[in-house]
Parts: structure tokens; sequence; C-alpha cells
């Protein structure tokens, strides 16, 4: 009787207390996450953040300084850079993330694959490999000279070039957690492969997998900058904020808020998503924590 | 290697478009263009042409650029100057800044100087190189115009002009670069300093500056050997786009036109040999680690 009118808490489980105590030790990451909300919000909310079409042309009004009318001035094309650096948040998020996710869902399966697997294991690394000689950059526009300038190609083109060193990590970790007693219980029982990887192995592999997919957004965002930049990114008649800088490049001595505004913003959103990444990363894994 | 150099040939293989038809020009006929694909040997079939393509390229054949007509090689051969200097300068500056300021941080963990350098760290992560670039040119050469705007002067003109043109490049493309190794110094600094013989070279008196070189440095080398290999792809993707803002003639300034005007060749070859350098260089780093520490043997 005297055991139930103790206090006992409700129980949390320890992750998530950990988790929740290291996110108030460290509020860069909560910096970091508030940023990439609000970046995400105007990106979404771009049609009624006092902007107009980011396509229109207005030849009267080229190159104007930022003002009244036009926050961010205008570009060559008398086009306003406010509202396309407000929209360029659209495409430049769309393809950080719908990278990192790709990216880790398809590292997340090969890696898995290939750590459990030994004898697909040679072949497939050998492969990944090959790929990680390349430097992803120059891999990503060596793909997209190839191809079509879309925001398709481009997500495939960075996709394709940031996935094998997802593969490793996931692989890595597998090769680790397969020596654990408990997966060694679990093969022993007559546990079915689908399972073991699913209800052993994959748990342990999230939190180090969501930290590196924060990682593989932020390089994601700024190889599109750069594809952009140098002409082999989305189409330039899409306001991406590597096409609004690429078009400020012949401009810079005139008009260089066309490369300052969408510059800001960029770093801005990729510092945003690397504070939460190393915000996750001490939170979701004390021991790496300490080390980096 | 040898992998690299198939993805890189099915890379050329999957172009979309006639490279025959390109070259032929607008003028030409069917017949035309059916003759120059037999001479470019493109109706054999996929592991015939690769099989050639690997005997050329064993021959030091990267092919002919579509566009000017040059060999490939001569391309790339002309543009190598620029490319190497401007490399060379950030790998020498960002390993002189950022090893320090690894090795400070981690000595000083948990103070205000280990928190400077790890901000400077996330920061140099987050800034594009490009963006960089525009923020130093409008500063020290536009504003307060203390070096040159943009273009690049040979070494054999004068290495003072060789080195205020490449002064601004290399601290735009190092940042990226300094970011990563300082980080990994800490990191590596601060696993060595919990060993228990640093605590006993520090019991018996050495000097901390000895111990923290001489004994935690020494043993943290290859992690920082490491990264710095690894980190190379980082500058070579750096260097093209740093070229580009900067007027560089070098070879990413080359690849930059190559894609602008699909010149396929050229795209091939220089990612074939910008691959074959990161390998080698990689190679080299595995190799030092027999320098730093003896144990280890091949």
């Amino acid at each position: 009787m005297a055991a139930a009118a103790l206090d006992i808490p409700k129980p949390v489980s320890p992750t998530w207390r950990n988790f929740r105590e290291a996110l108030r030790r460290h509020p860069t990451a909560i910096i970091g996450a508030l940023v990439l909300l609000a970046m995400i919000l105007v990106a979404i909310l771009a049609p009624w953040l006092g902007t107009v079409d980011p396509q229109a042309v207005a030849p009267v009004k080229r190159l104007k300084q930022p003002s009244g009318d036009f926050w961010f001035g205008s570009d060559m094309m008398g086009r306003d850079v406010y509202s396309r650096v407000v929209y360029g948040a659209r495409v430049s998020l769309t393809i950080g993330l719908a990278v990192a996710f790709f990216s880790t869902l398809v590292g997340l399966a090969i890696g898995l694959v290939t750590g459990y697997i030994r004898w697909l294991d040679a072949i497939i690394m050998r492969v990944m490999d090959g790929l990680m000689s390349i430097p992803p950059v120059l891999l990503a526009i060596a793909l997209m000279a190839l191809t079509k300038a879309s925001m398709q190609n481009v997500i495939l083109a960075i996709t394709l070039a940031e996935t094998p060193r997802v593969v490793r990590l996931v692989r890595g970790l597998v090769l680790v957690l397969r020596e654990e007693p408990y997966v060694t219980a679990a093969v022993a029982a007559g546990t079915r492969l689908p399972l073991i990887l699913g209800r052993h192995v994959l748990p342990n592999i999230v939190a180090p997998l969501l930290v590196q997919a924060t990682y593989v957004c932020a390089s994601a965002m700024i190889t599109e900058a750069i594809l952009s930049f140098i002409g082999a990114g989305t189409p330039p008649n899409i306001p991406s904020w590597g096409n609004i800088m690429a078009e400020g490049r012949s401009m810079f001595g005139l008009a260089n808020y066309l490369i300052l505004f969408p510059g800001i913003c960029l770093s801005l959103t990729v510092l945003a998503v690397n504070l939460l990444g190393d915000g996750l990363r001490d939170a979701l894994d004390p021991r790496l924590a300490r080390r980096m | 290697m040898a992998v690299v150099a198939f993805v890189v040939f099915l890379l050329l293989y999957l172009t979309p478009g006639d490279p025959a038809a390109i070259l032929a020009g607008d003028a030409a006929t069917s017949d035309d263009i059916r003759r120059i694909r037999e001479k470019l040997g493109l109706d054999d079939p996929f592991h015939e042409r690769f099989g050639q393509w690997l005997w050329r390229l064993a021959h030091g054949d990267l092919g002919t650029s579509i566009f000017t007509n040059l060999p490939v090689t001569q391309l790339i051969g002309q543009r190598i100057e620029p490319t190497l200097s401007l490399t060379f300068c950030t790998l020498v500056i960002s390993v002189l800044v950022a090893v320090p300021l690894g090795v400070v941080a981690a000595a000083r963990a948990g103070t205000w100087v280990d928190r400077a350098v790890m901000a400077i760290s996330v920061g140099g992560f987050s800034i594009p190189v490009f963006v960089l670039a525009y923020v130093l040119i409008y500063t020290f050469s536009i504003e307060l115009e203390w070096l040159p705007v943009q273009g690049y002067s040979p070494i054999r003109e004068g290495v003072v002009q060789w080195a205020r043109h490449l002064v601004l490049p290399s601290i735009a493309l190092g940042t990226v670069y300094i970011a990563l190794i300082a980080r990994m110094t800490r990191a590596a600094m601060l696993d060595v300093l919990a060993q228990d013989y640093v605590r006993t070279a520090q019991a018996k008196g050495l000097a901390p500056g000895e111990v923290l070189i001489g004994h935690a440095l020494k043993n943290a080398a290859v992690p920082i050997a490491t990264v710095i290999g690894i980190g190379i792809a980082l500058l070579i993707g750096g260097a093209i786009v740093t070229e580009t803002v900067f007027a560089l003639p070098g070879i990413g300034r080359l690849t930059v036109d190559a894609i602008l005007r699909r010149d396929y060749p050229i795209i091939q070859g220089v990612v074939l040999m910008f691959s074959a350098a990161y390998v080698l260089i990689n190679l080299a780093v595995d190799l030092s680690y027999m320098f730093f520490d003896p144990r280890i043997r091949y």
C-alpha cells in the first residue's frame, strides 16, 4: 500500500529525457531550429509576404538600389529582388530537404543490406569507393552537364553525389551492431532477417542518421547554389538563390545587393541547419558530443 | 580507380545529343554525319568503345575537345598552373591556420577560446565560398583597394604579383577547409590529451608546450592527416567556383566554359583528372601514417 502512495514520476525513456536536457544546454540548436522554421514559413507564405510576381519584368525600373519600393533593389530586368529572394527560399529548402530525405533513404537501404549481407558488401562498396573518389561537387557538375537543367535533375544529381557517404556511415554502424549480443540472441532465436534489421539494428542507426541528414541538407543547399552559380543548376528562370547570385555576378560593381541578400539568406539557412545538426548530435549521442 | 574510369566513361556514353552532328556543323548532310560517326567509332558496341577509350587513356589521350578541336590534355596543361597555385596556397594557409587553432581550442577546452574557435568553424561551414569571395573582394579590393579585384599573374612574372592575386582566392577557398581541419584537430587532440602518457609527461614536469606539441599533436597526427586528405574534395569543388569569381584562368574556368558549351570530352577529362589527383593525394596521406605512427606498416 505504501508503495502506491509514493510519488512515482511518469516513466520517461532515458533517451528522451537526455534529449530534452541536452537541448536546454544547447541554446544554439534552438536558435538554429527557430531560424530554420522561420525560413520554412517564409517559403510557404511567400505570396502573402508583400511580394510581387518574382518573374515580372519591368525594364524601366532596372537596377534600382534597395529602397521603400524595392526592399532588396531590383535586378537588370527590373524584377523585384526581395520577391525573388523570398520565393528562392522555396527552391533552396525544397532541394535541401529532398536531397536529405532521398539520400538518407537510399543510403539507409543500401547500407543495411551491404552491412548485413557479406557477399554483396564487396561489390557495392567498390562501387561506392569509386563514386566517393570523385569530389561530390564535381560529380554533381558532371551529372548536371549531361542532363537538362531542372529541379528534379538537380535533386537527383546532388542525391547521387551525397549518397555514398550515407551508405558508408550506415554500413559502418551495421558492422558494429551485428556483433552485439542482442543481435546474436535474435539470430539464435530464429528471427528472420528483415525483422532483425528492422527491430534490432535500425533503431540504433536512427540517431546518427538523423544527424547526418542535417549535414546532407546543409551541403545540398550549398551545392545547389554552386551549381546554379556556375550555370549548371536549376533553370535560370527559376528564382533560386544561386541563380539570383549568378545574375549578380556580372553586375557586382553596380549592384552588389544582388549577391548580398541571397548570400545572407543562404548562409543563414545553412548555418541554422548546421547548428540544429550539432545540437541534435550532442543531444542524441553524448559520447560523440564530448569528442567533436 | 577503375570504377572511376568506368563511371566517367558512362557519363560520356549517356550524353544526350550526337557529338558527330555537333562536329559536322549545320551545313552537314546525313552522309557527312555518318562518316564522322564511323571515324569516331560511335556506332561500335559499348564494350568495344569502352576498351578503346581505356586504351587511349592508358596512353595519356583524353580525347579531343568538341568545341576547340584541341586535345583535352593540352587544354588542361595550359590551365593547370593557376589551379595548382590556388590549391597549393590554400592548402598551406589552411593547415598553418587550422592546426594551431584546433590545438589551442583543445588545450583550452571549455573556455571562450574554445567556443570562439568552434563558432568560427560552424560559420566557416555555412558560408558558401562565392558569397565569402564577394565579401572579400568588396572589402579589400573595392573599398580598401589593397589587393587586385580579379585576375591572375603567372609566377614567372614575379612572385609578389602572383601572391597578391592569390591572397583573397586562397582565403575564400580555405575557409571551409580551415573549419573542417580545426574541428578535427580539436577532436583528435581532446582524445589524446585524455591519455595516460600525456598525464605522465605533465607529471614529470615537461613544459606544457612541449607536452602539447611533442606528445599530444604527434599522436593526433593520423586523424588530422586523414581529414586534410579527404578535405581536398572540398578544395577541388570550391576551386571551380573560386576561379569563376576571381577570373583565374585555371581548370575551374575551363570546366565552367565546357559546361556552358556542353563540351563533354573536356568535362570528362577534368573529372577524371581531379579524381585521380584526389585518389593519389589520399594514397600519399595513407603512406604518411607510417611516418606519424611507426606502428603502422603496409
